[in-house]
């Protein structure tokens, strides 16, 4: 099967995309940092969605929740929700050219912000800034450098 | 603390340590390339910032003495002194809107939860989670911190709640007749148990009475340098005081004995 991946590549993509996830940008820049985990599993999960589905989705989850001290399990619902729908539209999407499928990943960070923010909100309420929303921007325009990055990782791997 | 958080630190924290090296690359590469001359004057400097401290704690130590002696008259309790542990921040942003940062100590070194930090000016905030390799800290600015303060100067209690700024903490519980000026030092008072008691924590800012409203609008800066320093001191006091000294007699027993130094 040419078209395998083995799962230690895409697992050191994703810990990379966590380092990058905590990485100390200066200033005003920390506020802009965007989902780069939720980016790395969206991309995997449309591009082999054989190979990565919900399970790594709440399981990566669970490790980020770790990585920045949320509540256990938030962002792995917020994952897992998020992949399941790349999922279920992943033939689709393929075909998108970059800038609707941009559009998609938009709306993909955004549901995911949501439901942190609701589970933020029921933690401790009204103490999110509205910097809060900013990474979904920058994740959307991240996006196809995401997608040029990982899929050059994938492709390199197919040729061997 | 949660086994399945602790469990899942032991992957997690290599991942923090690798966002921290180039931070440390670059700390030892500037290091190395320091002059002569540059050491020669940060020595001098130190020997005589030594110099003064010793002096000082000449003093202080005789004034613990003193406390000590007074206390006992009072019938009155003493506190033992602290030990402290000094961890490094490992230069990582978990969350911007957070006031959390993370270092290299943890459980491996005894921390746990609800440990006071320190650094040479003074309070810095909690342990809020500890790990096996690294812990957790919130700062005294995070927005869900409040940490119980006396006013140096009269002993007026009340408490240091965070602003989610790192030079600002907001004292909501004043009535508008308080005693409290601008310049003021606030420490702790030791109420709560979590913080020791005595530590610098924060000068008032100029503020505008209002006399029409109950509450004074008060804030204050903290003295702890929370954005620059990259050594801090994790404290273990210990909390249980030292039961009833007797009052001195004639021929009075040593206290200096029951002082754990």
């Amino acid at each position: 099967m040419n078209k395998y991946v083995g799962f230690g590549r895409i697992a050191l993509t994703i810990v990379l995309a966590m380092g990058l996830r905590i990485a100390p940008w200066p200033g005003v820049l920390a506020d802009f940092n965007p989902d780069w985990v939720l980016l790395a599993l969206i991309y995997w999960s449309l591009a082999v969605p054989e190979r990565v589905g919900i399970f790594h989705a709440w399981t990566f989850g669970l490790l980020t929740d770790v990585l920045t001290g949320r509540l256990l399990g938030q962002y792995a619902l917020a994952y897992s929700l998020v992949i399941y729908i790349c999922l279920k539209l992943h033939k689709r999407l393929r075909q998108f050219p970059l800038i609707q499928q941009g559009l998609f990943i938009f709306f993909c960070l955004l549901l995911s912000q949501l439901l942190l923010f609701i589970i933020m909100n029921i933690q401790h309420p009204a103490q999110l800034h509205a910097t809060f929303w900013l990474p979904v921007l920058t994740g959307t325009v991240c996006w196809p450098l995401v997608y040029t990055v990982l899929r050059f990782v994938r492709l390199t791997r197919r040729t061997q | 603390m949660d086994p399945l958080r602790v469990t899942l630190s032991i992957f997690i924290d290599p991942i923090k340590y690798l966002v921290d090296l180039p931070a440390i690359l670059v700390k030892n590469a500037t290091d190395t390339v320091i002059s002569y001359e540059a050491l020669k004057r940060e020595n001098e400097r130190l020997r005589e910032e030594q110099l003064i401290h010793q002096t000082r704690l000449l003093k202080f130590a005789a004034l613990e003495k003193e406390n000590i002696r007074l206390r006992a008259l009072l019938e009155n309790s003493f506190e033992l002194g602290e030990q402290v542990l000094v961890a490094e921040l490992l230069s990582i942003n978990t969350a911007p809107y957070e006031h959390i940062v993370v270092v290299n100590k943890g459980t491996r070194f005894g921390v746990h939860p609800q440990q006071a930090v320190l650094d040479a000016n003074g309070v810095v905030g909690q342990v809020f989670r500890a790990f096996p390799f690294s812990s957790e800290i919130m700062l005294i600015t995070d927005p869900n911190h409040a940490i119980p303060v006396q006013v140096n100067r009269n002993g007026l209690l009340t408490i240091a709640v965070g602003s989610g700024q790192l030079n600002r903490l907001v004292l909501p519980f004043l009535p508008s007749n308080a005693d409290i000026r601008p310049g003021d030092l606030l420490i702790t008072s030791g109420l709560g148990g979590t913080f020791p008691k005595g530590y610098p924590v924060a000068v008032v800012d100029k503020f505008a009475s209002q006399p029409n409203k109950a509450f004074v609008n008060i804030t204050a800066t903290p003295k702890a340098h929370l954005d620059r320093n990259r050594e801090l001191m994790i404290v273990w006091s210990n909390s249980k005081p030292i039961p009833l000294i007797s009052k001195p007699t004639a021929n009075a027993p040593e206290t200096s004995t029951l002082i754990n130094e």
